[in-house]
C-alpha cells in the first residue's frame, strides 16, 4: 500500500541484516495523522529494530524512512525533532530529579516555553508532587509516566511507543492509554506503538502490523482481523501467526541441513 | 551546531554536581594532593642542593601542567562515563543532538572541571610554596592552550574507545596520561631521553611546553616557534581524536550498539 502525501511516518523496503541474520526484510508501511498503528509479534520478529531504525539508533541496511516528507538519513536532525519515543528499557538518567530530566531533555529537543511546558507536562502526568525526586528512586509506573512525560515535551508529529504499558499496573496503564489517546487526538500526531499485549493494541490502535522474522506477515484493523483470519481474537491470531512462523522456520532450518 | 543541544548535555553535568558533593570533592583533593606532596619533595630538595637550582619553579611547576593536563582529560571522560553508567546513551542519540554537539558539550564540561581545578592548585601552589604563575602573565596562556587541547584530545579518544569497547576497557584509558608521561619529559629535558625516545616525543604536543616552560623559568626567551609546533601538533591530535569518535559512533550505529550499550554487550 502506498504511502500518502500527508504521511507522518514512511518507511520504504526497509531491510537490516547483521552478518547472516536479517532482523529486518523489506517492510514498508506507514502511519498517517491522527492514527495509532501497533507493531506486534513474537521476541525476536524485529519490532524494536524497526523502531530504532526510525530512531535512528541502527542504520538500515538498505530502505528509506521518511518523517513528514523529512529523510531520516539525510537530515537526521531535522526529522529527530519531529519525533520522541518511550520505552520501558530507556529509563531517563536516575541521578537526575524529575525536573531536572524535563528540564535537559526539553533543551535538547529545543522545546519553546519550557517551563510552562513542564509544568503541563507535570500535572498531566500527576508528576508534579515528585518535581524533586531523583528518577532512580520512583516506581516503576512513575518511570513510565516520567518517560512518557519526556516523550511528550515536544509535541512530537511522530511518536514512538516500545511496549509502554508494559510494567505498570492495569489501572495505570488505562490511564495511560487515555493520556496518549487525548494527545493524538489533540495534537493529531501519528503514534506507533509496540506491545504484546493484545488486548491494548485491540482498545488503542487503529490499525495493527503482524511482524515476523522481520516481515510484516499480516496488517489490518484489529477489531476485525481476527475474524478475517478465523480466530477467535487479536490473542489467538497472535499465537497462530508465531506458531506458523516458527514452523515455517523449522521446516527451513531442516531443509538447510 | 545547536546551542540549546550543547547547553543540554552541559546543564546535564551541572546537575549532576550540584546534586553530589561526592562528585565535586575529587575536582579539588587529588590536585590538592598532589601540589602538597611534591610542594614539600621540592622544598626539601631546595634545602639538600647547592647548585643553586631552584626546584620549585622547574618541578612543582611542571606537576601542576602536568596535572592540569591530566585533569583536562579526565574532565571530558568523566562526564563521558555519567552516560555510561546511566545507559543514556538512546536518550540522547535518538534525540536530535549530533555527535559534534554532544563532544562539544563533554568539552564544555571538561573545559570548566580543569579550570576549577587550576585555580586550587595555583592558589595552593602559591600560598604554600610561593610559587606564582602572575610573573608570567599572558605568555603562560598559548602554554595552557596547548595542554588544553591535547587533554581535550585524549579525553576525546579515550571516550572513543570505551564506546567502542564497553564501559569494562575503562582501565585501559585511565593510565594514558602515564603512559605519554615518559616522552613529554615532565621532569627533564628531552635530550636525557634515547634517541627512539625523542622521535616520539616530537609528535607529542607537551613535550614542546615542557621544554619551553624550563627555558622560561631559567629566564631564557620563550621559544615560540617550538609552542606553535606543539600548537600545530595538538590540533591535529584533536582532529584524529574527533575522527576516531566520528568512526565509532558510524560503527555503533551499524551495529546497534548505541541502543543496547551496556558492558555486556559490547564485544
Amino acid at each position: 500500500m502506498p504511502a500518502p502525501s500527508d504521511a507522518i511516518l514512511s518507511v520504504e523496503s526497509l531491510a537490516k541484516s547483521f552478518r547472516d541474520l536479517t532482523a529486518v526484510d523489506g517492510i514498508s508501511f506507514h502511519v498517517a495523522p491522527g492514527e495509532i498503528v501497533g507493531l506486534v509479534g513474537p521476541n525476536g520478529a524485529g519490532k524494536t529494530s524497526t523502531i530504532n531504525m526510525i530512531l535512528g539508533v541502527l542504520a538500515p541496511t538498505s530502505g528509506r524512512i521518511e518523517i513528514e516528507g523529512v529523510d531520516l538519513a539525510r537530515q537526521r536532525s531535522r526529522a529527530l525533532a519531529r519525533t520522541n519515543f518511550a520505552a520501558v528499557y530507556a529509563p531517563l538518567p536516575g541521578n537526575l530529579t524529575v525536573e531536572q530530566n524535563l528540564r535537559v531533555f526539553g533543551r535538547l529537543y529545543s522545546v519553546p516555553a519550557l517551563a510552562e511546558r513542564i509544568e503541563e507536562l507535570l500535572a498531566s502526568f500527576d508528576l508534579a508532587k515528585y518535581r524533586r525526586t531523583k528518577a532512580g528512586v520512583l516506581s516503576s509506573g512513575e518511570q513510565t509516566r516520567l518517560s512518557l512525560a519526556k516523550a511528550m515535551l515536544n509535541r512530537p508529529r511522530l511518536l514512538l511507543l516500545d511496549e509502554p504499558t508494559a510494567s505498570i499496573d492495569p489501572s495505570s496503564a488505562r490511564d495511560i492509554r487515555a493520556g496518549i489517546e487525548d494527545f493524538v487526538k489533540a495534537g493529531h500526531c501519528g503514534v506507533l506503538w509496540t506491545s504484546h499485549n493484545m488486548y491494548e493494541v485491540e482498545a488503542v490502535c487503529d490499525r495493527v502490523l503482524f511482524l515476523s522474522r522481520g516481515r510484516i506477515l499480516l496488517q489490518g484493523d484489529p477489531k476485525t482481523l481476527p475474524e478475517a483470519h478465523g480466530a477467535a481474537s487479536l490473542d489467538d491470531l497472535f499465537v497462530a501467526v508465531a506458531h506458523e512462523a516458527l514452523r515455517d522456520e523449522r521446516a527451513e532450518q531442516e531443509r538447510a541441513s | 551546531m545547536n546551542g540549546s543541544r550543547i547547553g543540554a548535555i552541559v546543564l546535564r553535568q551541572i546537575y549532576l554536581y550540584r546534586g553530589s558533593p561526592q562528585r565535586i570533592l575529587p575536582m579539588f583533593a587529588w590536585v590538592a594532593i598532589d601540589i602538597l606532596l611534591w610542594g614539600f619533595i621540592t622544598r626539601y630538595l631546595n634545602t639538600v642542593a647547592h647548585s643553586g637550582f631552584d626546584f620549585v619553579p622547574q618541578l612543582l611547576g611542571a606537576v601542576l601542567l602536568w596535572d592540569f593536563l591530566t585533569r583536562v582529560m579526565q574532565g571530558v571522560t568523566m562526564a563521558f562515563f555519567e552516560d555510561v553508567w546511566s545507559r543514556n546513551f538512546l536518550n540522547f542519540f535518538a534525540a536530535p543532538l549530533t555527535t559534534s554537539e554532544y563532544l562539544a558539550g563533554l568539552v564544555i564540561t571538561g573545559v570548566a572541571t580543569s579550570l576549577m581545578g587550576l585555580v586550587v592548585m595555583l592558589g595552593l601552589a602559591w600560598g604554600a610554596f610561593g610559587l606564582s604563575f602572575i610573573g608570567y602573565g599572558a605568555a603562560l596562556a598559548p602554554f595552557l592552550m596547548v595542554l588544553f587541547l591535547t587533554g581535550i584530545a585524549l579525553g576525546v579518544a579515550a571516550t572513543a574507545i570505551v564506546l567502542r569497547l564497553g564501559p569494562a576497557s575503562e582501565w585501559l584509558i585511565w593510565p594514558i596520561p602515564s603512559l605519554i608521561s615518559p616522552f613529554v619529559g615532565v621532569f627533564y629535558p628531552i635530550t636525557v631521553l634515547p634517541s627512539w625516545m625523542q622521535a616520539i616525543s616530537k609528535v607529542l604536543p607537551p613535550s614542546y611546553v615542557f621544554e619551553g616552560m624550563r627555558a622560561v623559568v631559567t629566564g631564557k626567551p620563550a621559544p615560540w616557534d617550538q609552542l606553535a609546533i606543539g600548537a600545530g601538533l595538538a590540533v591535529v591530535m584533536l582532529g584524529l581524536a574527533c575522527l576516531l569518535f566520528a568512526s565509532v559512533y558510524r560503527h555503533a550505529i551499524r551495529t546497534g550498539l548505541i541502543a543496547r550499550y551496556s558492558a555486556e554487550s559490547v564485544s
